[in-house]
């Protein structure tokens, strides 16, 4: 890892409520091009909404959160910031993949199809480009014959793998994941994390949910715990996870392990 | 149903004199006996006799008078009813399905005041009756010719004179098309509602605007629910164009009118117009079948306990096109 100057994701005080329930307290964090940030806490902590607040899935209500030294989601005007408009903000989201926890592969496309149609209808690639691309990216995540099938005749295992191969039809900066391996069964959850390791040691930027501890310790530059919105603990991955200094980061390893 | 003429297992026949039969091979040779089901006899007997009454009674009295039916079936001034139906089907129906969207998109949407208004509209379309809604626009635009012919198509589209007849025609199609968009707006929102949000999301995350994440993701899907429902809607609306019949438009129904008006023949004049809807809603019905089948290929394949037929008829109405190819 060289060291950039300037964070690819920055975060600072970082809140976001739904409803009455304040769901992010103020986050602050940065994340360097390259970093592999593993993110675990138990459930309801935020962890989902922090991850679609980085794409602006979610607006958030109050803090800074960048990407490339740029407000995400908003357009500096003056004093003030305008959030960006749809085509812009489509423009933005090109940049950063996200990998999700159910897959959300396009049931009518092939396998095939679901990762041109970004190159395609977003970037306005010609067809034969991007299938050559997407047989390369299929090839890439092991499933070189699997271009034809529709989701529905992979395995949990296949589809999300397919779903990792979609996201980086677009050449993202970044790459987030969120719980990738959790609606798996639990045979299927290494070849997924597999995949993942290759694209970490290929330096792959990637801002990780989990519930793999062994991915985390092994794969991760940076661990986080987060619990009811706000970070708890954060360091090396080893460290964290053999030696948690908090209360609450020991409870939810030992709970977990 | 056919178990009853074939043995358990197929092969182990008498082949051997010298080895001696278990009793599971006996078992095994022996024929299952239908059931008997006396009770579902006598309900066939009781069918059978009502309908040859009918059938009797349809043939014999002289009041369906069939020879008159059988004069005025291919009649000219019924097909031209008939050719009417079918365009004031097909025209109310477009702008059914266009405004339907267009409804379904507004009350989806984060503005509250196109939302409100829509909702409005389907709760005022949907909460009075059809025929109402033709007869106050069919007494407002002979209050207001000019108004009520410069909504849908420009201004100039006709200069006549009120209740012409293509003032009862454009009034007719606008009242069906108009009540038609707030059923349609209904299903179109069930469909795209029943597309799983992740899909949206998904379609966001690689970098699709709203409109391309719509058209090339979310509609797809909701096709699959739109479709079939909308077949169903055009075969309703076929028959409730015979509504329009109050404002002395000549569709089938009232075709039929117009001739037994005159000749008096009423009964067989009111069959023969049955016969016409019944083969039209039968071809539609048909062809409506055909389409759910082909929209419903995919939820099928995907249910987890797929029945051996639906597996059948799923390969069958998948061979010809792209989706069997794998
Ligand atoms: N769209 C929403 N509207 C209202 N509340 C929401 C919404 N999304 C999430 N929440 C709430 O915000 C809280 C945090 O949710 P989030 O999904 O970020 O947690 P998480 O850490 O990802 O949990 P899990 O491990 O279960 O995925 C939860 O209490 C959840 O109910
Ligand atoms: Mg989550």
């Amino acid at each position: 890892m060289t060291t950039p100057a300037a964070p690819l994701v920055r975060a600072q005080k970082v809140h976001k409520s739904f409803g009455q329930v304040e769901v992010l307290r103020g986050i602050d964090l940065d994340v360097y091009s390259g970093d592999v940030l593993c993110i675990i806490g138990p459930s309801g902590s935020g962890k989902s909404t922090f991850l679609r607040c980085i794409n602006h899935l979610e607006k958030i209500d109050s803090g800074l959160l960048m990407l490339d030294g740029k407000p995400i989601g908003y357009r500096r005007r003056g004093n003030t910031l305008r959030e960006l408009k749809d085509r812009d903000l489509a423009t933005f989201r090109s940049q950063v993949g996200m990998v999700f926890q159910h897959f959300n592969l396009f049931p009518h496309k092939t396998a095939l199809q679901n990762i041109t149609e970004g190159p395609i209808r977003v970037k306005g690639i010609s067809p034969t480009a991007a299938r050559a691309e997407a047989e390369q990216l299929l090839e890439r995540v092991g499933l070189a014959k699997f271009g034809a099938k529709y989701p529905r005749q992979l395995s949990g295992g296949q589809q999300q793998r397919v779903a990792i191969a979609r996201a980086l039809a677009m050449h993202p900066k970044l790459l987030l994941f969120d719980e990738p391996t959790s609606a798996l069964d639990p045979e299927l959850v290494g070849e997924v994390l597999e995949v993942m390791r290759d694209l970490a040691r290929d330096g792959m930027t990637m801002i990780v949910v989990t519930h793999e501890i062994g991915f985390a310790r092994e794969a991760a530059s940076n661990l986080i715990f987060m619990d009811e919105g706000i970070i708890i603990e954060q360091g090396d991955p080893r460290e964290v996870i053999s030696n948690p200094h908090h209360e609450r980061t020991k409870a939810f390893l030992s709970a977990v392990l | 149903m056919t178990r009853d003429t074939s043995p358990i297992t197929g092969g182990s026949t008498v082949a051997d004199g010298h080895t001696a039969l278990t009793e599971a091979d006996e078992l095994a040779d022996l024929r299952v006996e239908r059931t008997p089901r006396p009770g579902r006899w006598i309900a066939i007997a009781v069918i059978l006799v009502l309908v040859a009454m009918l059938g009797h009674a349809l043939v014999t009295n002289a009041r369906f008078q069939w020879s008159v039916v059988g004069q005025y079936l291919f009649n000219g001034f019924i097909f031209g009813g008939i050719l009417r139906t079918l365009e004031l089907t097909g025209l109310a129906m477009l702008i059914g399905v266009l405004g339907g969207i267009g409804l379904a998109v507004a009350r989806l949407s984060e503005n509250p005041i196109l939302s409100y208004m829509s909702r409005l509209y389907i709760w005022f379309f949907r909460g009075t009756p059809v025929l109402v809604q033709v007869l106050i626009l069919f007494n407002l635009s002979a209050l207001f010719p000019r108004l009520s012919l410069g909504i849908p198509f420009g201004p100039d589209f006709i200069s006549g004179s009120p209740n012409t007849f293509l003032q009862a025609f454009t009034t007719a199609v606008i009242a069906l098309g108009f009540n038609e968009a707030a059923y349609m707006a209904e299903i179109v929102r069930g469909g795209l509602l029943a597309v799983h949000p992740g899909q949206r999301d998904a379609a966001s995350a690689i970098g699709m605007t709203r409109l391309k994440s719509m058209r090339y993701i979310v509609l797809p899907q909701a096709m699959r629910i739109i479709i079939p429902s909308t077949g169903n809607e055009v075969i309703g609306m076929l028959k409730n164009t015979s509504i329009v019949s109050v404002i002395a438009l000549p569709e089938l129904l009232f075709s039929a009118q117009i001739i037994y008006s005159r000749t008096y023949q009423t009964i067989p004049l009111l069959l023969v117009a049955s016969i016409w809807y019944l083969v039209m809603t039968t071809v539609l019905t048909l062809a409506q079948t055909r389409l759910e089948r082909h929209y419903g290929r995919s939820d099928r394949s995907t249910a987890t306990g797929v029945r051996s037929w639906s597996l059948l008829r799923s390969v069958r109405t998948s061979m010809p096109n792209r989706g069997a190819t794998q």
